[in-house]
């Protein structure tokens, strides 16, 4: 599997005097782990904001699945095929689980007002299928067990699971992931790793931005690294590991 | 739900559970027809009381639905609305043009309410469009100005074109009238006396029972998800994919034309209109109704609108005697006291139950939680 999903060409995007982002440009293939690491405030989690709508873009643009990407607004990526998690966990608190994982299926679903006071058959078929669709996604991330309870309940692996379970709910072509390890211990950190394994399986593209390099390493196709906002490397992570550049920018102040 | 808890050990509580679940609803069938006949035999109990108890409970029931307006957009979608009377409003002065001498029309109510809800949406949509950035303090400075100038429109529209008669208002507005049956006049039925306010409490029944149903589906819907999403976390809810502008607008729009349909009603029953009847203290009155049953359970709204709708006009009636009967003289104001004791029992609500009387379930499910 060759075929490009997304192509970012040329990103800029400034915070005041802060460039975050400076012409940085990657191509993410259908199937593939996609790494993307670098040091804290390198703006990773700006090129996420970006890709989903959330920042406005100084310049440059995405291709999405061969066309363009309009970055205009948030629900139409998701619409597109890009869901994401927060680098800080952004659960809906005081909804269930599944409740949560209900809401990822908005983008996918239709029923409206006059659907929903009427519970015309339509609208209950779909809500059913919400409902299905929602616990079998509970069960896919491994939280079945705490589907009726509070999302600011869980544990947080367990929101971090969620959280996926709710981007997955929107059907994605591609899984973008902000720091999932953050914070976790090594066993969750092991769980994970299954996780995001068991995705690329069934064939989803996931976009991993990670701190935790041996995970990275461990787990993604291609590696790029950002510094200051630019690209250093863009290679396999064997590649990016012996990349004098990386070395020096990244993986040599950490280790 | 309940079918993806898993788990071997549990089988036995579940069961358990499931019995508890039926026993449980079958007590709560039972109590639904205890207070149905409770509520369809009240009318005549107050009526004895005197027929300004059975008006005192329409206007109550009017401030329910107001709330339950109000719940969409502050207890769902958690967008602070500090102008919703407007709306009231609104329905109130399209019921009033539409069957009154002031312009000579005289539609009938159930082609006139529906009109007033659709105005009243549209005013939602007006006072929504430009505020979907706001959020907060922001959104509620500028809803409580578009309250403002709704009402101050009444107030002025009346000259070059006299549309709503200014500060005097519109009056000998046409009460409700079904083929032969007059809401204005009474109705004997065998020893029943039907009176205009009882007429008008049937109706309010009924509309209050269909409002309730509505709230409670939209609640439980893919619309009423997303509204409670984009309350908890709204960047969350708009990468979720969610059209947030489209979806707060939606609740505006809702909450609107609940407001404008109420508006109508109060427009017959009371039979005359006037700017004055929608200050901001009236916003303010349904918001504290619906932040002191609790924001978001309808239940809770319907018990804090109640509340507050009966317990001042309690007061108005028992504080007078009662001091002139203890004293000999008036010494405080019933009024004084009245807002005295809303006052107090707000605070006593902030203090010890911050989440309102009778909170979402969301967050009473938690608490029982705690105990398993
Ligand atoms: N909303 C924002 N406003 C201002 N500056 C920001 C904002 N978001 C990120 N930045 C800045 O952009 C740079 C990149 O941040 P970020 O993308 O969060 O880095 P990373 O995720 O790689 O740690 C940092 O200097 C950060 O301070
Ligand atoms: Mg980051």
């Amino acid at each position: 599997m060759s075929e490009v999903l997304l192509e970012a060409r040329r990103i800029g995007k400034r915070f005041g005097g802060v460039q975050a982002l400076k012409d940085v440009s990657l191509t993410i293939k259908r199937g593939e782990i996609y790494g993307l690491i670098g040091p804290n405030g390198a703006g990773k989690t700006t090129l996420f904001n970006v890709f989903t709508g959330l920042y406005p873009r100084d310049s440059g643009e995405v291709l999405f699945a061969g066309s363009p990407l309009s970055l205009a607004s948030p629900h139409s990526v998701a619409a597109a095929g890009i869901a994401r998690t927060f680098q800080n966990i952004r659960l809906f608190g005081n909804m269930t689980a599944q409740e949560n994982v209900m809401v990822g299926r908005h983008v996918r679903t239709r029923a409206g007002v006059f659907g929903a006071i009427l519970r015309t058959r339509a609208e209950r078929a779909e809500e059913a299928g919400i409902r299905r669709r929602a616990a079998e996604l509970l069960h896919y991330v491994g939280i079945a067990d705490r589907a009726d309870d509070l999302a600011r309940h869980l544990s947080y692996g367990d929101q971090r699971r969620l959280e996926i379970a709710r981007a997955l709910a929107t059907d994605p072509k591609l899984l973008a992931l902000d720091e999932p390890a953050a914070g976790m211990n090594a066993t969750e950190t092991a769980a994970l790793r299954c996780l995001i394994e068991g995705l690329r399986k069934d064939g989803l593209t996931v976009l991993l931005i990670e701190h935790d390099v041996k995970l990275v390493m461990g787990l993604c196709d291609r590696v790029a690294v950002l510094d200051y906002g630019e690209k250093i490397a863009e290679d396999a992570p064997d590649a990016v590991r012996a990349n004098p550049k990386v070395i020096e920018a990244y993986l040599g102040t950490d280790h | 739900m309940k079918t993806t808890r898993s788990g071997v050990s549990e089988k036995a509580n579940a069961c358990e559970s499931r019995r508890y679940a039926v026993a449980k609803s079958h007590r709560e069938r039972v109590g639904l027809v205890l207070v149905a006949v409770a509520l369809m035999a009240l009318p005549f109990v107050l009526a004895s009381a005197g027929t300004a108890w059975v008006r005192i409970t329409n206007f109550a029931v009017l401030f329910v639905l107001l709330s339950l307006g109000l719940n969409i957009v502050v207890g769902f979608a958690g967008l602070l609305d500090l102008g919703y009377i407007a709306f009231y409003a609104v329905g109130a002065y399209v019921y009033a043009l539409l069957a009154s001498p002031h312009f000579g029309l005289h539609l009938p109510f159930w082609i006139i309410l529906p009109i007033g809800a659709a105005v009243a949406c549209l005013a939602g949509i007006v006072l929504g469009a430009p505020t979907l950035r706001l959020r907060g303090d922001y959104l509620a400075i500028v809803t409580l100005g578009f309250g403002e100038i709704v009402r101050i429109f009444m107030n002025n529209l009346s000259s070059p074109v006299n549309l709503t008669n200014g500060p005097k208002g519109i009056n000998r507005i046409d009460p409700f009238q079904i083929g032969p049956l007059k809401f204005s006049a009474s109705d004997t039925f065998g020893s029943l006396i039907f009176s205009g306010p009882i007429k008008y409490y049937y109706f309010l029944l009924l509309v209050l029972l269909a409002v309730i149903v509505i709230n409670r589906r939209l609640q439980d819907s893919r619309i009423g998800r997303a509204w409670v999403a984009i309350r908890e976390d709204e960047i969350a809810a708009k990468a979720g994919g969610i059209n947030t502008r489209n979806i707060k607008l939606l609740a505006f729009a809702m909450g609107a034309s609940f407001g404008g349909i109420a508006g109508g009603m109060f427009a017959a029953i009371q039979g005359f209109v006037s700017p004055e009847s929608f200050i901001l203290n009236e916003s303010i009155m349904v918001l504290a109704m619906v932040v002191l049953g609790g924001m978001g359970n309808i239940w809770g709204v319907i018990a804090g609108a109640a509340l507050l709708s009966f317990v001042p006009e309690l007061l108005r009636y028992t504080v007078e005697p009662a001091q002139r009967a203890l004293f000999g003289k008036l010494l405080v104001d019933p009024e004084v006291l009245r807002m005295l004791v809303f006052g107090l029992a707000l605070v006593l609500t902030m203090r010890f139950r911050p989440a309102g009387l009778w909170p979402e379930t969301r967050h009473r499910r938690e608490l029982n939680e705690g105990r398993v």
